[in-house]
């Protein structure tokens, strides 16, 4: 069993379900512990499954001595959560979005690299096939620099007026910009280059009563380029959730979503296999295969990353704290904008 | 079950390679009457099971069947229990308790969860049984030989070592409705293996099979060897991988492996469903002689 890592979970809602899963599946992680307060699922845990459950964290921590802990728990416990992680030299998986402010994820960045820890953000997207393939053309050069840029995110979360639950709070970490724009932002940093300025902001709150519901922001890139950023999470024309990133380079383009990558290439021989004028790939085509699916590749991709990371067999260089803290950023910066120029 | 299924993913605009596609699918089958005409070309086709979700609209197909029960008198749908999105939209808005106490009728838990009260093992498997009934409740009347859990839920109760749950499931649908229970998974070889040690023999099961290697967890030779120990009812579904594998390949690879009793596929105009039914019909013949 020395090849298994120790895991626990803190946090047993749907992403925490889903992390857990994967998790069981796994055949180098071995699950030894699950803390969560709500009765009726660590009562089905409790019955139907070979876990160890607990109310108290630190208990958790103190019995079990986890390897590493997956923190699925909202955003407003990750900072205690994670500082008490750290401090026991644990390995931290945690869910997104990371911290409330940019001071304590910078904060949290740097006790993990202190401490020698394994930490990982999930921001799955980057795990992604086709956001995967957009990221090794932008990193060629091959298709020149980037001016500017269309970040997109759309889905159907809040769609009409309804009770109000930790989401709806905007010092709980809820809101369109901390939950659903987070993804295209930390996208962004990663694809092309951090959020540095913000120029200009609308938070809208369409059936929300006290967050926002759709984020419309310019911003300006570190590397010089500047984009739209346009999210909206009550937009039921959409199904599940897409984001889709549109790219204009001074010798291309490229749009792409989850499912699909179009890559427009001016002069012919600029990436190797790609020809000139537009090219079409699928996820059919770009995603690796995993040992267990749930819900998409990125999930247990991300999840693979961070255990092989952990057991000395990986890097750990994809969604660090750090590249979250750039995030947290740069979500800062725009709800700052925002109310300056309301 | 018959060989060739017919699925839904076409009418509730669910595509694998293109949002645009959903877009324009979304449009086209607005009108339930636009799916129930194109369910009848499949029927024109020789097809005479559909395989769908539990989605709202397709209450519409089922009030169709009901109104005319000689034209569909062998017709047969397989409905494929929950519709995830419904669910896990309302669990990203109101949490897990929130969401049961919104879909689960009567008002069974309401003292339950006002108590604070652990629940207990029949508790759980009775949740499980009255979503299944509030589920089934817009296929009364109609001929459901196959009633399928969803992968997500088989999926996520395989990792977590839930098996008895899908046990659960198993045996009421056998015992409530005397139909088939059947799985949809993106890990047969898993789920195979689970079935078996919980002594469910012979069961039927769902899942991505192409030539492609696309959602066939653990990869396509594990595959290919689970279906040669014959100990499973298997339907192949994403043959065409998403659309992006040749349609004649694509079905050419799946009707030569071997224990593979039926095989599903989408497909919006009489052109392409028609198509595909003759290239499996020829395949078929090829490799199976049938």
């Amino acid at each position: 069993m020395s090849q298994n890592l120790k895991v626990a979970l803190v946090g047993a809602g749907k992403m925490g379900l889903s992390h857990l899963s994967i998790l069981g599946a796994h055949k180098n992680v071995q699950i030894v512990g699950v803390c969560d307060t709500s009765l009726i699922v660590m009562g089905a845990l409790k019955k139907y499954t070979q876990f160890s459950t607990y109310k108290k964290f630190t208990k958790m921590l103190d019995e079990q001595k986890p390897d590493a802990v997956f923190v699925a728990v909202p955003t407003k416990l990750h900072y205690d959560m994670i500082k008490e992680l750290l401090s026991r030299k644990i390995h931290v998986f945690a869910e997104k979005p990371f911290c409330l402010n940019p001071t304590q994820a910078n904060e949290l960045a740097k006790l993990a690299e202190k401490h020698n820890v394994v930490n990982q953000v999930g921001y799955h997207n980057k795990f992604i096939g086709t956001f995967k393939e957009v990221k090794r053309i932008i990193d060629s050069g091959a298709l020149g620099e980037i001016y500017h840029f269309l970040g997109e995110a759309y889905g159907p979360v809040v769609t009409k007026k309804k009770d109000s639950t930790w989401r709806s709070n905007p010092e709980d970490g809820g809101g369109c910009l901390m939950d659903y724009a987070s993804h295209v932002i930390d996208l962004i940093n990663h694809l092309i280059s951090p959020v540095e300025k913000v120029e200009g902001t609308l938070l809208k709150s369409i059936y929300s009563k006290y967050v926002d519901d759709a984020v419309y922001s310019l911003l300006k890139l570190k590397s010089g380029a500047s984009g739209v950023l346009s999210v909206n999470w009550s937009d039921d024309t959409y199904r599940k959730m897409s984001t889709s990133v549109s790219i204009s380079f001074t010798e291309g383009k490229i749009i792409s979503d989850a499912s699909e990558l179009k890559v427009f290439v001016k002069n012919e021989g600029a990436i190797a296999g790609y020809s000139k004028g537009w090219n079409v790939r699928y996820i059919t085509q770009l995603t690796d295969q995993v040992d267990f699916y749930l819900r998409g590749e990125e999930y247990s991709a991300q999840i693979d990353y961070f255990v092989n990371a952990a057991l000395k067999k990986g890097p750990n260089s994809i969604n660090t704290f750090k590249s979250a803290a750039h995030t947290d950023t740069a979500i800062a910066l725009i709800r700052n904008n925002s109310k300056t120029r309301a | 079950m018959d060989r060739i299924l017919y699925g839904d993913n076409q009418f509730f605009a669910v595509n694998h390679i293109s949002d645009a596609k959903s877009m324009e699918q979304s449009i086209r089958f607005k009108e339930d009457d636009a799916i129930i005409a194109t369910l009848d070309q499949a029927i024109d086709s020789g097809i005479n099971t559909f395989m769908c979700t539990t989605h709202d609209r397709i209450a519409s197909v089922c009030n169709a069947v009901r109104s005319n029960p000689q034209k569909y008198q062998d017709f047969k749908i397989y409905p494929c229990m929950p519709y995830a999105h419904k669910y896990a939209n309302a669990v990203t808005e109101l949490g897990i308790q929130g969401t049961i106490k919104q879909y689960v009728p009567g008002n069974f838990f309401g003292s339950i969860f006002k108590g604070g009260k652990a629940l207990v093992s029949k508790d759980y498997l009775s949740i499980m049984e009255l979503l299944v009934d509030a589920e089934m409740k817009m296929f009364t009347g109609v001929n459901t030989p196959v009633i399928f859990l969803q992968n997500v839920i088989t999926d996520l109760l395989l990792g977590l070592g839930m098996g008895e749950i899908l046990k659960g499931f198993h045996d009421y649908v056998r015992k409530k409705y005397h139909v088939e229970p059947g799985f949809i998974t993106m890990n047969l070889p898993k789920l195979a293996e689970t079935l078996e040690i919980l002594g469910i023999e012979n069961p039927i099961i769902c899942a991505s099979i192409n030539s492609a290697n696309f959602r066939m967890s653990g990869g396509k030779e594990l595959y290919e060897e689970t279906l040669r120990t014959g100990k499973n009812r298997v339907i192949a579904m994403q043959v065409l991988g998403g659309g992006a594998i040749p349609p004649k390949d694509a079905l050419s690879y799946v009707c030569s492996l071997p224990n593979i009793e039926s095989i599903l596929f989408g497909a919006s105009s009489k052109r392409n469903i028609d198509n595909t039914v003759s290239t499996i019909q020829e395949f078929d013949k090829k490799y199976h002689n049938q």
